[in-house]
């Protein structure tokens, strides 16, 4: 096989320490970071259906936790983390389409993204407050 | 010599490279995708009106077929989604030996919690 091993160190890609942040970048990562910490959640999910399962005692038990002020922080941060996921996948499967890929358009599907996703988990939690009485 | 000296280059290059399993893996993502688009609302909606609710009201709810059946599905699509978006996080920034052991543990993980999960609703459905 032909060596392909450089002769000299070549320049890198462009670097990211050096680039400014723009919002398609951003929203590029955040879907990422997003999906992790989805990813997270689901697990949590898993523990709280099973703790369910078990018996009002073990349903207790993680309820309680969730209720605390560190687990509603981390609640909302699901939350918030789950709508821009969703929304940010919704606008992957649009592009997925071969539709919206003019730079005018990636900006405006790129601020909806955000907009929805903070309007969206503000109404989560106000519905779920409201409910709760 | 070993096997990839003695075959020609068109052996080694052929049904490897970009097109190897991408298209089967960008798919079912996209597929899981657009099914966990109604599911989580779904899930999120129900969740957000049991804001509050004691355990007997919450399995309630739950033991009702539609209800367990629209727990599993998400269940189903959401550790598929995850094993998939996870394992392509992976490929990307982990370069070592550890990125096979890490891309089968994701695989198992998510086999598992997805097991977990179903049978935990089943148990709710079933229970009494």
């Amino acid at each position: 096989m032909p060596d392909s091993t450089p002769k000299r160190p070549r320049p890198l890609s462009p670097n990211i320490q050096i680039y400014r942040p723009q919002l398609t970048s951003v929203l590029s990562i955040v879907n990422r970071i997003t999906g992790v910490i989805l990813s997270v959640s689901a697990v949590v999910l898993v523990i709280w259906l099973t703790a369910a399962a078990t018996d009002p005692q073990a349903y207790a038990a993680v309820q309680g936790a969730i209720a605390s002020w560190i687990g509603q922080i981390m609640l909302f941060g699901c939350t918030f983390a789950f709508f821009l996921h969703l929304c940010g996948g919704i606008r992957h499967l649009v592009w997925d389409t071969v539709h919206g890929f003019e730079l005018r358009s990636i900006y405006a599907s790129g601020w909806a993204v955000v907009t929805a996703s903070v309007v969206l988990t503000v109404a989560a939690w106000v519905a779920s407050l409201v409910l709760a009485g | 010599m070993d096997r990839q000296h003695t075959r020609s280059p068109l052996a080694r290059a052929s049904g490897l490279g970009s097109a190897k399993a991408g298209v089967e893996h960008w798919w079912a993502e996209r597929v899981s995708a657009v099914a966990l688009v109604p599911l989580t609302l779904w899930f999120v909606a129900s969740i957000i009106a049991h804001t509050g609710a004691d355990h007997a009201t919450f399995i309630a709810w739950l033991r009702t077929p539609l209800a367990t059946i629209l727990m599993i599905l998400p269940l189903i699509a959401l550790f598929h989604h995850t094993a998939l978006g996870l394992q392509v996080i992976i490929e990307d920034y982990v370069h070592s030996g550890a990125k096979f052991a890490a891309v089968i543990a994701v695989r198992l993980g998510c086999f598992a919690l997805a097991c977990a999960g179903i049978v935990a609703a089943l148990r709710i459905a079933f229970s009494g």
